[in-house]
C-alpha cells in the first residue's frame, strides 16, 4: 500500500510508488492510444532544430505561452493603487474571477473588484441596467469612496458608453450626484495588461484634473515644487514603491505617488481584514495637478498618462523601468535636476555599496548569456542592468512590446561590447523563446514563473523576475528598484548561478572536485 | 459555534440590511437553513447572479476550457477570442497527466487567437484557419483541436463550425470541436459545462469512426466522469476501481484522451463523481448507448466504502468480494489516520463556499474526523444538487447560494468557524480575520484528496490548517494583554 499515515506520501511522491506506475503504464498502453514511442521521440529532437525554429518563427496567427495579459487587468491594478477605491469592471462576470484569482495567486493577499455581470439579455440590450444596479449595489455594500469603472471586451464589442451609463445611473439614484466614478474603456483586444494601467490610470486623472466627467469645474494649475512619480504595472509593487518613497525623503524631495497599491496589496494578519488600505487619496490626486514635474518609472506602461499630464504643463520624464547603479543614477539625478535638491549622502553610500557588490561578484557573471522575457519597460531596464555586469542579454523577448521598442533595445545592446550578438524579439511569444533557448543556448533565462516551463525543456536556469510569479513565495514584497533593488537583484543572479554551479559540480568522485567550499 | 435555525435566520436579516431593498429581495431566496424533513435546502439558485455584489462565480468559457475540455492532454485547446481568458486559466487548474508537453500532450500550455481590433471588426474565422494550419505545422503530434469561444465570438457572428467542418475534412480524419462557450451565456461556469458536455456528444461521439482505436470489451468495463484529477484526485480513485477488479477504459477529463472520449459508450457503467459538470453526457450516454450511470463519492472513508459498494452492486460476485478485500485493505491504514488526527479535530466547526460537488462531497470526510460542517453552499449549483444535499447535512446548517464578498465575511464573522474552505479569492480574506482557510478547489496546491490515500493527505491538510501555530500570533502580546 502507498500511503503512509507516519509520513504522508505528497503527490510528488504518491504517484511514483509501483503501484501507480503499474496503473499508468496500463492506462497508456491500453486506452490513450498516443502516438508510437519512436514518432514522440523525432518530434521532440525535432522541435529542437534550426528548421523546426524557422517555421515557429514563420507563424503569423497562433500565438503559443505568451507573456501578456489583457488590459482590465491592468485597469484593476490601477484602480487598486487608490484609497478607498473599488474597481468595477463593467462586462461578463468570469473576467473579475479571473482578475481577482491571478492578483491573489502572486501577492498572496485578497483583490477586491466587483462586476457589472453581464449575461446574454445584456448582449442584445446594452448592459445600462446592469449599470445601474451594479453601482448601486456596490455603493450601499462595499462602502468605497470612489468606483472605477473599467470595460471587459463584452462591453466593448456591443459599445457600451461608459460616460453616458454613469451619468444615467446617477440620475436614476443610483449613486449620489457628487459620487466620483472615473472610468476608462479598456478593449481587451488592444494592447495588454499595461496598456489597460494606462488607460485607467489616465481615467482617474483626467476625471479629477479635467471637471469630473462635465460634472464639475476643471481644476486649474498652480505649480509647486512638489513632483510626482508614477510606478506603472508592476508586479514587485509593495516593496518597489515604498523604497522610491524611501529615497525621495531622504532627498526631502515633496511628492506624490499616483496609484499606490502597495499597502492594500501587503495588509498585516491581525484579525481583520482591510479590504480597503492605504493608496492615493483623491485629495492627492488633485493636489497633483499642481506638482511642477511628474516621472513616470515605465514609459511603456504610461503612455497616454503621460500625454495627459504634459498638456498640463508638467515637465514630464518617462523611464523604462530603471535598475541597478547606472539606471538608479539616472533616475535620483532626475529628481536632483526637477527639485534643485542635492542626492544626500546617505543614498551616495547605498550606491557605493552596490558597486562594491559588483566588484566582489562581477567576475561570475562576466560573460554569461541570459535570456530573458517580459514587459517592455522591465525587458530595457533589465537588459541595461546585465549590460552593467558584464553580462550578455543574447536573447531579449517581450510580448507586449513592438517594433520600436525592439529598436531602442537594440539601440542598447548595440551601444555596449557585451550587447554583441544579442537581439531583441518584438511581439514573441513563449514558445518562441523554447525555439531561441535550443538553438541558441544560454545560461540563465529571466522572467515570470511560466519561464518554469522552459526551464523543464530546455535545461536553462530560471531566475523568477517579472508578473506573475506564483510558484515563489513573497519576492514581491522586496524592490527591485534602487540600488537596494540592485543589490537584490544582483544576489538573485548570484543565487541562481552558484545553486547551478554547485548543481553541477556535486558528483561524488566524478565532478566533486570542483565543488568548492568558496566561490 | 453553530446557530440554531433561528440564530440563522436573524443573521440573514441582519446581513441583508446592508444592500438596497430591490437586491436584498433576491439575494433573500439565495439564503437560509437546512431543517430536517425538507426535501431541499429551501434556497433558490441557478440564477443570474446581481451586478457589483462580488459573487465568487466564473463564466461558461471557465466551465468548458477551465473544467471540462482542458484536462483532455492530447487535444489542443484554443483560447479564441483576446488573451486574457486563456491567460488566466493557463495552467492553474492543477489538471495532472503524464505526457510530452508541448509534443504530444499540452495540458498546461495556453493556445490563444490572441484577437486585435481587426479580428474584432472584420472577424476572425480567417484567422482560426490559419491557427489551426500553423498547429498542425508546429505540433503535428495532437490528437484534435477545441475551439474554446470567449466573449466576442458569439457577439460578432463568427461561423467556428463552419470553419471546424472545413478544416475537419482537410486533415481527413481530425477532429475539431467548436464549443460555443462565451462567457456571457448562462450565469455561470455551469452552462459551460453543459456547452462542452454537448460539443462531446455531437463533435465527438456522433462522428467517431467505432473500429478506430478498437479494443476488446470486458464485462468489467467502466468510465470514470467528472473527476479532474486535480493533484491527481482520479488516479486514486481509479487504482480503487482496478483493485476492485474493474477495468477503467476512460477519464473524464483529468489525464483523459481523445480515444478515451471516444471509447467511453463501451462502457458497462459509467461512474460520475461530479454530478454537477458532467450528468449531461452520462444521461446521454445511458440514453442512447444504454450505459447506466451511478453518481460516487471518494472523500472520506465512510462515503468511500458506502460508494464501493454501491459501485459494485453492479456488477457480479467477484467484483463484491474483491470489493470487500479492498475495503479490508485500507481499513487499518484509516483507522490509523483517524486515531493520529480525529483527537487534533474533534468539534472543529468548518464552513464551506465551493463549485461542483464539494458542497456536499466533502462533508463526510470532516465528519470521518470528527469535524462539524455549519454552513455551505455552491457557487453554481442548481436545485437538484440543493436536494442532494439534504443527505449530507444535519439540522440548522447555514445555506447560501452563491454567496457574495460582503455575506460571506458576516456569516464567518458571526458564526466563527475553525475552518473556511473555499477558493484563492477567498482564502487570504478569511485567513487576514485569523480564520484558518484551505483552498477546496485546488487542494491548495496539495492534494490528491480522492480515495484512501488522498484522505490521508485531506486529514493532515486539515490538521496543519487549523493547528497552525500562527494562528497564536495574530495578535501582538502587548495588545493581548491590554
Amino acid at each position: 500500500m502507498p500511503q503512509n499515515v507516519d509520513k504522508v506520501l505528497d503527490h510528488e511522491n504518491l504517484f511514483r510508488e509501483p503501484e501507480y506506475k503499474a496503473m499508468f503504464d496500463k492506462k497508456r498502453s491500453q486506452f490513450e492510444f498516443r502516438v508510437p514511442a519512436e514518432e514522440l521521440a523525432k518530434q521532440i529532437e525535432y522541435a529542437k532544430t534550426w528548421e523546426y525554429r524557422e517555421k515557429n518563427f514563420a507563424r503569423e496567427a497562433l500565438t503559443v505561452n505568451p507573456a501578456k495579459a489583457c488590459q482590465p487587468l491592468g485597469a484593476v491594478f490601477a484602480a487598486v493603487g487608490f484609497e478607498k477605491t473599488l474597481p468595477f469592471v463593467h462586462g461578463s462576470q468570469g473576467c473579475v474571477a479571473y482578475y481577482r484569482s491571478h492578483f491573489s495567486r502572486h501577492f498572496k493577499e485578497p483583490t477586491s473588484c466587483v462586476s457589472s455581470s453581464m449575461t446574454e439579455d445584456a448582449a442584445v440590450f446594452g448592459g445600462l441596467n446592469n449599470m445601474i444596479d451594479g453601482l448601486a449595489n456596490t455603493y450601499n455594500l462595499y462602502k468605497p469612496e470612489m468606483i472605477a469603472v473599467s470595460t471587459t471586451c463584452m462591453a466593448e464589442v456591443i459599445g457600451d458608453d461608459l460616460d453616458a451609463f454613469i451619468k444615467t445611473s446617477k440620475q436614476k439614484g443610483s449613486i449620489p450626484a457628487e459620487f466620483d466614478v472615473p472610468f476608462a474603456h479598456t478593449p481587451a483586444f488592444v494592447g495588454s495588461h499595461i496598456t489597460g494601467y494606462d488607460n485607467a490610470l489616465q481615467g482617474i486623472i483626467k476625471y479629477f484634473w479635467d471637471g469630473k466627467a462635465g460634472q464639475g469645474t476643471a481644476l486649474t494649475r498652480i505649480p509647486n515644487e512638489s513632483i510626482n512619480f508614477i510606478g506603472g504595472f508592476d508586479g514587485f509593487v509593495c516593496g518597489n514603491l515604498p523604497e522610491i518613497r524611501r529615497m525621495l525623503d531622504l532627498m526631502g524631495v515633496e511628492h506624490t505617488i499616483l496609484c499606490d497599491p502597495s499597502d492594500v496589496w501587503n495588509t498585516p494578519t491581525d484579525g481583520e481584514f482591510r479590504m480597503y488600505d492605504g493608496g492615493t487619496t483623491k485629495a492627492q490626486v488633485e493636489a497633483a495637478i499642481n506638482a511642477k514635474a511628474t516621472i513616470s518609472f515605465q514609459g511603456y506602461s504610461t503612455e497616454k498618462t503621460m500625454k495627459l499630464i504634459k498638456e498640463h504643463g508638467h515637465d514630464t520624464t518617462s523611464f523604462h523601468h530603471p535598475m541597478g547603479v547606472t539606471g538608479t543614477d539616472a533616475f535620483l539625478m532626475k529628481v536632483s535636476e526637477l527639485t534643485g535638491k542635492p542626492i544626500p549622502k546617505e543614498l551616495e553610500l547605498e550606491r557605493g555599496r552596490l558597486v562594491d557588490a559588483i566588484a566582489d561578484s562581477q567576475a561570475h557573471l562576466h560573460g554569461k548569456k541570459f535570456a530573458l522575457y517580459g514587459d517592455p519597460d522591465l525587458m530595457l531596464g533589465m537588459t541595461a542592468f546585465l549590460l552593467e555586469l558584464g553580462a550578455e542579454p543574447v536573447h531579449v523577448l517581450s510580448t507586449n512590446g513592438d517594433k520600436e521598442w525592439a529598436e531602442k533595445v537594440q539601440a542598447l545592446l548595440d551601444a555596449s561590447p557585451f550587447g554583441k550578438n544579442c537581439k531583441a524579439y518584438p511581439k514573441a511569444d513563449l514558445w518562441h523563446m523554447r525555439s531561441l533557448l535550443f538553438t541558441e543556448k544560454v545560461d540563465f533565462l529571466i522572467g515570470n514563473t511560466y519561464g518554469k516551463y522552459l526551464e523543464r525543456d530546455c535545461g536553462t536556469p530560471l531566475i523568477r523576475l517579472g508578473f506573475p510569479i506564483f510558484d515563489r513565495h513573497h519576492y514581491h514584497r522586496f524592490p527591485i528598484w534602487g540600488y537596494q533593488g540592485g543589490l537584490r537583484v544582483l544576489t538573485m543572479l548570484l543565487d541562481e548561478y552558484f545553486e547551478a554551479l554547485d548543481a553541477n559540480t556535486n558528483g561524488i568522485g566524478t565532478t566533486d572536485y570542483s565543488y568548492d567550499i568558496i566561490r | 459555534m453553530s446557530l440554531t435555525v433561528d440564530e440563522n435566520k436573524a443573521l440573514i436579516e441582519e446581513v441583508l440590511k446592508a444592500y438596497p431593498e430591490k437586491t436584498a429581495k433576491k439575494r433573500a431566496k439565495h439564503l437560509g437553513t437546512f431543517e430536517d424533513g425538507k426535501p431541499d435546502c429551501g434556497v433558490k439558485s441557478n440564477i443570474k447572479s446581481l451586478p457589483g455584489v462580488m459573487t465568487i462565480r466564473g463564466c461558461a468559457y471557465a466551465g468548458s476550457k477551465g473544467v471540462v475540455w482542458g484536462p483532455i492532454k492530447d487535444m489542443i485547446h484554443i483560447s479564441h477570442g483576446p488573451v486574457g481568458c486563456g491567460q488566466y486559466s493557463w495552467a492553474s487548474r492543477r489538471n495532472y497527466y503524464i505526457g510530452e508537453t508541448g509534443i504530444d500532450t499540452f495540458g498546461t500550455m495556453q493556445f490563444t487567437s490572441d484577437f486585435q481590433e481587426k479580428d474584432i471588426v472584420f472577424g476572425g474565422d480567417k484567422k482560426l484557419e490559419k491557427i489551426i494550419d500553423e498547429i498542425e505545422v508546429l505540433f503535428p503530434l495532437n490528437k484534435g483541436i477545441t475551439v474554446q469561444s470567449e466573449c466576442p465570438i458569439g457577439l460578432i457572428g463568427d461561423d467556428i463550425e463552419a470553419v471546424s467542418k472545413k478544416k475537419a475534412k482537410e486533415y481527413v480524419g481530425k477532429t475539431i470541436v467548436p464549443v460555443r462557450c462565451e462567457g456571457f451565456r448562462g450565469v455561470s461556469q455551469s452552462l459551460g459545462h453543459h456547452i462542452a458536455n454537448d460539443a462531446v456528444r455531437d463533435w465527438v461521439f456522433d462522428k467517431v469512426d467505432p473500429n478506430k482505436n478498437a479494443f476488446e470489451s470486458t464485462p468489467y468495463d467502466v468510465a470514470i466522469i467528472g473527476d479532474y484529477n486535480i493533484g491527481g484526485d482520479a488516479w486514486s480513485s481509479r487504482i480503487l476501481l482496478e483493485e476492485m477488479g474493474l477495468r477503467v477504459i476512460a477519464q473524464w477529463s483529468g489525464d483523459g484522451t481523445i480515444a478515451e472520449l471516444e471509447n467511453t459508450p463501451k462502457a458497462k457503467l459509467n461512474v460520475l463523481h461530479c454530478y454537477r459538470s458532467m450528468n449531461y453526457i452520462s444521461r446521454h450516454m445511458e440514453e442512447k448507448y444504454g450505459i447506466p450511470w451511478v453518481e460516487y463519492n471518494f472523500f472520506g472513508p465512510t462515503m468511500i466504502e458506502k460508494s464501493l459498494r454501491e459501485i459494485a452492486s453492479h456488477f457480479d460476485d467477484t467484483i463484491k468480494a474483491n470489493t470487500e478485500k479492498v475495503i479490508a485493505k485500507y481499513r487499518s491504514m484509516v483507522d490509523e489516520v483517524i486515531a493520529k488526527y480525529k483527537s487534533r479535530l474533534e468539534g472543529k466547526k468548518v464552513m464551506l463556499f465551493v463549485g461542483g460537488l464539494r458542497p456536499r462531497h466533502v462533508i463526510g470526510a470532516y465528519e470521518d474526523l470528527g469535524m462539524e460542517v455549519v454552513g455551505t453552499g455552491y457557487e453554481f449549483g442548481h436545485n437538484d444538487d440543493y436536494q442532494r444535499t439534504t443527505h449530507y447535512v444535519k439540522d440548522g446548517t447555514l445555506i447560501y447560494d452563491d454567496v457574495t464578498g460582503y455575506e460571506f465575511e458576516k456569516f464567518v464573522e458571526k458564526v466563527q468557524p475553525d475552518l473556511v474552505g473555499s477558493g484563492i479569492k477567498e482564502k487570504y480574506v478569511f485567513q487576514k480575520m485569523g480564520v484558518p482557510f484551505r483552498q477546496m478547489h485546488s487542494w491548495d496546491y496539495s492534494g490528491p484528496y480522492h480515495g484512501y490515500d488522498g484522505f490521508a493527505i485531506f486529514a493532515r491538510d486539515m490538521d496543519m490548517a487549523i493547528n497552525s501555530p500562527v494562528w497564536g500570533l495574530t495578535k501582538a502580546p502587548w495588545k493581548k494583554a491590554a
